[in-house]
């Protein structure tokens, strides 16, 4: 059984600083994967390597069987890549909802012009996400207009839409204000209740724990301890991430 | 060789002019940025409405008229009605009247830019409005202000060249007597190009090291 | 005051239409002249970001040359100084050339703190979706930029509106050439440099009052 999405030997660098230093993990198609890990170990390079938002410096990163990033031995540029990004829905911890466009538009633009829907079916599609997400109310309105969740979920809708093999999210959380993070993991609950597959990276614990089917301990630009979920946070083996898992529960 | 002390020559025409160039620059800039702070002090701080709808105005007169038009009217158009000024100083009055209304929206928004809290601040510790004003204000207003200032002062330096349209005897005024006199245009112009580049590059330079010390001041 | 007024009354029959054809004449002019700097001031900014560095020194270069001449200089190069290397321009055609060159370098310098204000998340995200660069900056970057430069251009409009007066110095036959030549034909220069400046301020006014309106809130 192929895993639908294979990343080895992954490698960044910055200049002279290595920021992962070879990351290796598969994941299943449905799977649920948590990365977790304290601030600046990498999750976010690691994330953003996957659709090549940023370069990796070495590695290999599959999805369904198809190198990512690399054609017939060569790089590809940012136009090649469109297609492959397609592929991956992500969602970031700022949102980063258009300001330009509606709610509706910010979900359905990319349907149109990347997928080639017809406006009437992209507008269709839209709301359907929209409506997975809890925002139809909304679907007029300006982004600006919408509170920290609201464009949270709207994002994700966002990425819905591209009928993406894989989500990636990005600390989907950790820019909202206490009483509005859980109308977004609630979302993303029913969203693993569908059976998608997701890579969160998260400071949300509990949600891990309960969500993930497995949880990666990232620290220090590697992987340095990975399983199954409830066993990972609830009696973790490595020194590290039994430190981690202490302070973050303070 | 030829070619080098034609350049010379002309450059040596040109520098007879210079010395206009610079003092109608620094005199209308200073006559700028007087009138401009006082008419953004009296429309910022000032009660009167009437007066606020008067240097309105002013502003709206200065800033969508060119400036050609308002030297003619100022050289050509006072002297037919017998109030006849010399070339040099209508060129100064006008440039500065005009300048007035830009600098003054330039200190506006430097002091639109300070956080309610400096005023208040101000006032608790027991300040007058008139000190608040004029000790916590604006020495603030006028660092938000300067980098948009020197700007302004690099445009003025520039439009001094408008000024030999009225006959006040400066670079372009050289410069333009100098082509009647020669078929060296291209590089009579060139010449002056580079000359106000010249002049512009020292100021441009002084702004960046003035922004330096004193701007770029941290709310 | 009345004799101030009086020549108005005597003249308005003649001076109108003079005048209203001179208006058409500087608005055809500036409005030439900023479409061509819109295109010269996009294609710098852009050139401005680009990964090749001798580009980007280039555009520096002439973005600070021309902030540096004066419009006059660079009309008259245009004008009297390219013939004697062998190339003609008519009037008209130097003119717009001029302030389309001088004021590129002022659009460029809009668009590209344009370009600076939008977060790089922005096109990321674009990018995320799926959008080829092309896309990422025309439907997503683009629209943003032209959204916050769009009162500053309408102010850049209107000092164009303003120095494309200086083409009368060129002969081109606008309002303030007009001006010129009516007030030595009637020997009212005063009154006739004030109907100039109304005719001016009547064009550039509802634009300035445009610029203000669309500013954002904390510009005003
Ligand atoms: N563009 C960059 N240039 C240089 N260093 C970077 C860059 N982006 C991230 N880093 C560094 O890489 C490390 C990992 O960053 P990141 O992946 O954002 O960590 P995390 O998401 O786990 O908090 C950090 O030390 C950060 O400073
Ligand atoms: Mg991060």
């Amino acid at each position: 059984m192929n895993p639908l999405l294979r990343v080895t030997g992954l490698t960044k660098s910055y200049g002279p600083v290595e920021v992962l230093k070879g990351i290796d993990f598969k994941v299943a198609a449905g799977e649920k994967i948590a990365l977790i890990g304290p601030s600046g170990s990498g999750k976010s390079t690691c994330l953003r390597c996957l659709n090549f938002l940023e370069k990796p410096s070495a590695g290999e990163i599959h999805l369904d069987g198809e190198r990512i990033g690399v054609r017939l031995g060569r790089p590809m540029n940012d136009r090649q890549l469109a297609p492959q990004r397609a592929e991956m829905g992500m969602v970031f911890q700022l949102f980063n909802l258009w300001p330009h466009l509606s709610v509706t538009e910010n979900v359905a633009i990319a349907a149109r012009k990347v997928r080639g829907l017809s406006a009437r079916e992209a507008r269709e599609l839209a709301l359907d996400m929209l409506a997975k997400v809890h925002m139809t109310h909304r679907a007029a309105a300006s982004p600006q207009e919408l509170s920290g969740g609201q464009q949270q979920r709207v994002a994700i809708a966002r990425a819905l839409a591209q009928k993406p093999k894989l989500m990636l999210f990005d600390e989907p959380t950790s820019a909202l204000d206490p009483e509005l993070v859980h109308e977004v993991l609630k979302v993303m609950e029913e969203l693993a209740a569908e059976g998608r597959t997701m890579l969160i990276v998260t400071h949300e614990i509990a949600f891990a724990r309960d969500i993930a089917d497995r949880v990666l301990f990232l620290d220090g630009g590697r992987i340095v301890e990975g399983g199954p979920a409830r066993e990972l946070i609830l009696s973790p083996r490595e020194p590290r991430t039994q430190a981690f898992l202490r302070q973050i529960r303070h | 060789m030829t070619e080098l002390s034609t350049f010379i020559l002309i450059l040596e025409g040109l520098l007879a002019g210079a010395g206009v160039t610079v003092v109608v620059t620094l005199v209308s800039l200073l006559l700028s940025v007087s009138l401009g702070f006082v008419l953004a002090l009296v429309r910022q701080f000032g009660k009167r409405r009437a007066l606020h709808a008067l240097i309105d105005l002013y502003c709206e007169i200065m800033r969508n008229i060119p400036a050609l038009t308002h030297l003619f009217i100022l050289y050509f158009g006072l002297a037919s009605i017998g109030f006849r000024l010399s070339s040099i100083a209508a060129a100064i009055l006008g440039l500065g009247l005009i300048g007035g209304a830009v600098t003054c929206d330039l200190f506006r928004a430097g002091f639109a830019a300070l956080p309610k809290g400096q005023a208040e601040a101000a006032l608790a510790v027991g300040f007058t409005p008139f000190q608040t004003i004029l000790d916590i204000l604006t020495p603030q207003a006028m660092r938000i202000a300067l980098p948009s200032l020197g700007n302004y002062a690099v445009q003025l330096l520039k439009d001094t060249s408008i000024v030999s349209a009225i006959a006040a005897p400066e670079i372009m005024f050289y410069a333009r007597s100098m082509v009647t006199s020669s078929f060296q245009t291209t590089l009579i112009y060139t010449t002056v190009a580079l000359l106000y580049l010249a002049l512009a590059l020292p100021l441009m330079q002084a702004i960046r090291i003035l922004e330096n010390r004193y701007g770029r001041l941290k709310a | 005051m009345n004799r101030f007024i009086q020549p108005y009354v005597d003249n308005a029959g003649e001076w109108l239409p003079l005048l209203l054809e001179a208006m058409g004449k500087t608005a055809l002019l500036s409005i030439c002249a900023f479409a061509l700097s819109l295109v010269f001031g996009l294609l710098l900014a852009v050139c401005r970001n680009t990964r090749w560095r001798w580009l980007e020194r280039g555009v520096a270069l002439y973005v600070a040359t021309v902030r540096g001449v004066p419009l006059l200089a660079i009309l008259f190069l245009l004008y009297f100084g390219l013939p004697g290397a062998g190339v003609t321009f008519d009037a008209f055609t130097a003119a717009v050339l001029a302030l389309a060159l001088a004021f590129a370098a002022q659009v460029a310098e809009l668009f590209r703190a344009g370009l600076m204000a939008i977060p790089a998340g922005q096109r990321e995200a674009a990018l995320a979706v799926g959008f080829t660069p092309y896309q990422s900056f025309t439907l997503i970057v683009l629209p943003q930029v032209v959204r916050i430069s769009i009162a500053p251009l309408i102010v850049t409009f209107v000092s164009l509106l303003k120095d494309s007066s200086l083409a009368s110095l060129i002969t081109v036959d606008e309002l303030a050439l007009t001006g010129r030549a009516m007030a030595t034909e009637y020997f009212l220069p005063l009154q006739i440099y004030v109907a100039v400046g109304l005719c001016y301020f009547l064009i550039a006014w509802p634009f300035s009052l445009l610029s203000k309106r669309l500013a954002p809130p904390a510009a005003r």
